[in-house]
């Protein structure tokens, strides 16, 4: 690790030291000239270094956030705090948020990725609210590179190894591979909770004289200054960075979440305020807690509980050790919270209080090391806004891409065999999806579904984001993304209420990529008010490149839905044989940016047709409206692969068969027209759903008992032997992991 | 009947056993720190799954310190019904309550799945209400569940009829497919699979309950 030599103020501003820790020229200047009018020594510039940086102070994405359609009659806190609160009726209240952990993962992908989970799960309880379930959302490069294999094994046991061990059911996520993810690969987390609306809480230090105190694992020097290295670029010279990530020990957290949940629910009246130390440790949780208040605080750092000796303020306010949090309790309460502590085993101590001056003072062995206004870290750090310049690749007019192949048989197994259409079951095997004794729909289906005990509600979640669109279209793929996550929403029997994001992006100041970011989120923005599901929270990941190559633009979509009775809750398999299969939603000639395309091709190009947010909104309703009034026996989104994969895999987990006739040509059966979903139906239903739909189904045949699928197209007759292609779409991902190409 | 969960800090399935037996089943459960020692006023005892003590040195292996664990023990000799699942069977090993071992998966990895098991003995008091030689599916969750014991321990485990439940197709590499096994005196379980996560239809199964009804009536008759 590169020791820490504490330069003097003015060796910091002769030899632009600040540059190294991501502050550029301007910023410094600010600083010194303007915010504090004296040059900022060692520990003050680290701090602003960390505050800063992108991950904390968002001055890059800023602009874009704005755009997102925040309100919402459900909404109850929206972006701002540890994460964002939806009215789920009867006052309860669901609490949910994703976050990326993206750079961590690459460099030590097994705690890279476990961390992601302890920290995603710290913002939920911080608010309160008990996790219920989360979900990941993965993306590689392709699996012929063994560091991808190497990636994806050690971010899935991190998942598992953290998950597990806490309790939290991981009960769904995506996971896709695409090369344009070969150096930067991406993990985000998604948590969900549920809570009293009564027992909200909020990331906020007020009073003067009441106590800031700190909980959790002591601080040691891991992940110091993560926040700066997660807002910087890769190149080949990245291993020197692995001090920057961190160790996490997940039974630690399940005492915090216990602990913490306990102080939440029953000493309410005594905590002001409570929030984790995430990205930039302490001085985030605490800078911010006070900046939220309008206050300031003082932190004695000799009282900070350090797993090593002789660390300095830098370090100490800096690290990014995790499974702590930071509390401010009203003064003369202290011992209740930490007799609470006490109780699980944990370090909690009063380590400073809140002032008036609105002064941030942090004092060690006596001395004042810091003493800074509190706002200038969080309030004053400037915005930019870059400059947009459309990607050349728009303006390049491209022939659309027409599948040609000889063998449709064949051609259908390769594509059950691809990385991203393959059953992930290998994956969500190694997590634990039914802990809590909750889980109604585990990995695998449309969204998971998690019923909220002693009530007749359950809630549904998915991750989604194809951003294959998205490069080829940011605006309407913005768009794709949101209804997609509101397709699998809506599948499962659900209703959509809210989203969360996590912004993937390369770097803001390449203006083509600043176009691909606001394009999207203004598609983004259209979508969610189209569906009624408010952004609520989320995070930005910026500077995805790795020696300047950028990854497709990412802005995963993660969405909850509210099943208001459990008896709407439908799978996406069907039962048995002799169901009436249909498929909702017209099919068009869409090959950009399809699966077949990337296969055929070997790289997605052209123009994003036909779709259209009042067709996905009434093909969605129409659905909806079949499950509430029990007409369908199962629902299945029509994504990746087209519509031959999403009926394989209606028949797949019965082992059922198929007979049918369609005008569909054999192309079209691999098109990835939006919008549309493949749904049984039973015989006694037949009149009532088709009167409902009317001609937005079509049928396509019927389901059989004898695992034989049977369709005639308009230019082909296609017969498959359906338990084999299961067999090649089940073991297809194990396969390629064990490759040695 | 009234029953104790015992919670070690760690344990994550502590709440779903609390309440299978007090939803689903309809009798009483408190759940009851792993640092209380006196559990008379309980009928039984249930061990419930998770990571105790995180599981660091060896699964289990801490937790058999925990004071609850003597009053466990009392409880045992009793002949009193003691279940343990998953981390609790494990736990239940390391106290010297059951034989055998439990070992990583051959695979090596986690799994989480619906496992079919063979209800090899329905004459004890957790399985009367099953059918001898009946398949029933119950969840699975687990790194460490690869059941292991010496040759001889497993002759004396079939000639007492101590196999309780076995894999229809073995997850994890036990041997002789063992998923669940009792003491010698047939009121201590220790078994991997969660009968507590299989006890309503809307959570894919009612199996488990069986085994929580069977307990009942043992005691009830």
């Amino acid at each position: 690790m590169q020791k820490q030599v504490e330069l003097t103020p003015e060796a910091i501003r002769d030899q632009k030291v600040y540059r190294d820790w991501g502050l550029t020229d301007g910023e410094y200047d600010l600083i010194a000239t303007k915010l504090l009018q004296r040059l900022p020594n060692f520990t003050e510039t680290g701090l602003y270094s960390g505050m800063w940086s992108e991950h904390c102070s968002y001055k890059n994405s800023k602009p874009i956030l704005r755009k997102f359609w925040t309100k919402g009659s459900r909404v109850i806190q929206g972006p701002g705090e540890g994460a964002g609160v939806l009215d789920i009726n009867d006052g309860q209240a669901v609490v949910f948020k994703a976050e990326s952990h993206n750079h961590p993962s690459f460099v030590e992908p097994y705690e890279g990725a476990a961390t992601g989970v302890g920290g995603i799960i710290r913002d939920i309880f911080s608010m309160g609210a008990k996790p219920i379930a989360s979900l990941d959302s993965l993306r590689f490069g392709e699996l012929t590179n063994p560091k991808n294999r190497f990636l994806l094994d050690k971010v899935v046991a991190g998942i598992a190894g953290y998950g597990n061990c806490i309790g939290i059911p991981t009960v769904g996520g995506e996971i896709s591979f695409d090369q344009c993810y070969d150096g930067n690969p991406l993990v985000n987390v998604m948590c969900v909770g549920i809570m009293d609306q009564k027992d909200i809480e909020a990331g906020r230090a007020h009073g003067t004289g009441n106590s800031i105190i700190y909980v959790g694992a002591k601080t040691g020097r891991d992940g110091i200054n993560g926040a700066t290295f997660a807002s910087s670029q890769f190149s080949k010279e990245e291993e020197s960075d692995r001090s920057a990530v961190q160790v996490g020990d997940p039974f630690m957290e399940k005492l915090l979440v216990d602990a913490c949940l306990e102080i939440t629910h029953h000493h309410s009246d005594i905590l002001v305020g409570i929030q984790d130390m995430g990205a930039a440790g302490l001085v985030s949780s605490s800078a911010e807690m006070a900046a939220k208040a309008n206050s300031g605080v003082d932190l004695n750092l000799d009282l900070v509980p350090q797993r090593e000796p002789g660390m300095t303020p830098y370090e100490i306010m800096l690290s990014e050790s995790q499974e702590r949090m930071l509390l401010c309790v009203k003064q003369g309460h202290e011992q209740t919270v930490l007799d609470v502590f006490e109780k699980y085993g944990l370090d909690a101590v009063v380590i400073g209080s809140v002032n008036d001056d609105g002064q941030y003072r942090l004092s060690q062995h006596g001395e004042v090391v810091c003493d800074i206004p509190t706002r200038t870290l969080v309030d004053d750090v400037p915005e930019y806004t870059h400059p947009l310049v459309e990607p050349a690749r728009f303006k390049q007019d491209v022939d659309p891409f027409i599948p040609e192949f000889a063998d449709l048989g064949k051609l259908v197994n390769q594509m059950l065999g691809q990385a991203t259409i393959a059953s992930k079951q290998s994956v969500y095997q190694q997590y634990d999806s039914r802990v809590q004794a909750n889980t109604v729909l585990a990995p695998g289906s449309d969204s998971a579904v998690v019923r909220i005990r002693g009530t007749k509600k359950s809630l549904a979640m998915t991750t989604d984001c194809n951003a294959r669109y998205i490069y080829l279209d940011p605006f309407q793929g913005g768009q794709i993304a949101v209804a997609e996550a509101a397709r699998n929403i809506v599948a499962s029997g659900a209703i959509p209420i809210g989203i969360t994001d996590c912004l993937n992006f390369g770097n803001p100041d390449d203006p083509e990529s600043y176009f691909e970011m606001s394009k999207s989120a203004e598609g983004i923005a259209k979508a969610c008010e189209q569906f009624d599901a408010p952004v609520i929270g989320g995070n930005v990941s910026l500077y995805n490149e790795t020696d300047n190559q950028a990854i497709y633009p990412t802005p995963l979509i993660g969405m909850v839905g509210l099943i208001e009775d459990n008896q709407f809750i439908t799978r996406s398999s069907a039962k048995q044989g002799d169901e009436l299969v249909y498929v909702l939603g017209a099919t068009f000639d869409d090959y950009s940016g399809s699966e077949i395309q990337k296969m055929l091709a070997g790289k997605i190009s052209g123009k994003i047709e036909h779709f259209d947010l009042a067709t996905e909104a009434t093909n969605q309703k129409l659905v909806h409206e079949a499950i509430v009034k029990h007409l369908v026996d199962s629902v299945h989104d029509v994504s990746e692969g087209g519509v031959i994969v999403t009926l394989l895999e209606t028949l797949f987990d019965n082992e059922l068969g198929f007979n049918g006739q369609t005008d569909l040509t054999r192309e079209q059966l691999f098109s990835e027209t939006q919008s549309r979903f493949v749904i049984t139906v039973a015989r006694q239903n037949q009149a009532a759903f088709e009167q409902l739909v009317g001609g937005h189904a079509t049928m396509l045949g019927t389901t059989t008992d004898d695992v034989q699928l049977d369709l005639k197209l308009s230019n082909d007759h296609l017969k498959l032997d359906v338990n084999e292609m299961k067999q090649t779409w089940k073991e297809g991902l194990s396969w390629l992991m064990k490759s040695k190409v | 009947m009234k029953f104790a969960v015992i919670s070690f800090p760690g344990s994550n399935c502590d709440w779903d056993m609390y309440y299978a037996i007090n939803d689903a089943l309809g009798q009483e459960a408190d759940m009851v720190r792993s640092d209380e020692t006196n559990l008379d006023q309980y009928d039984g005892v249930l061990i419930p799954g998770g990571f105790s003590y995180g599981d660091y040195l060896r699964s289990g292996a801490i937790a058999r310190f925990a004071p609850a664990m003597q009053a466990v023990k009392k409880m045992a000799e009793a002949g009193k019904p003691v279940l343990g699942v998953c981390n609790g069977f494990q736990i239940l090993v390391e106290a010297g309550l059951l034989p055998g071992s439990l070992q990583n998966n051959t695979s090596m990895e986690f799994i989480s799945d619906w496992a079919p098991l063979k209800v090899v003995n329905n004459q004890t008091m957790f399985t009367n209400g099953y059918a001898k030689d009946e398949t029933i599916t119950i969840p699975i969750a687990h790194g460490e569940g690869n059941y292991y014991c010496d040759d001889e321990t497993l002759k004396q485990l079939q000639a007492n009829h101590q196999i309780v439940f076995t894999y229809e197709d073995n997850p994890n590499g036990s041997r002789n497919n063992i998923a669940g096994v009792t003491n010698q005196a047939g009121n201590v379980l220790g078994m991997m699979p969660h009968p507590e996560r299989a006890v309503e239809s809307i959570l894919g199964g009612t199996d488990g309950l069986t085994l929580f009804k069977s307990i009942l009536n043992q005691v009830r008759s």
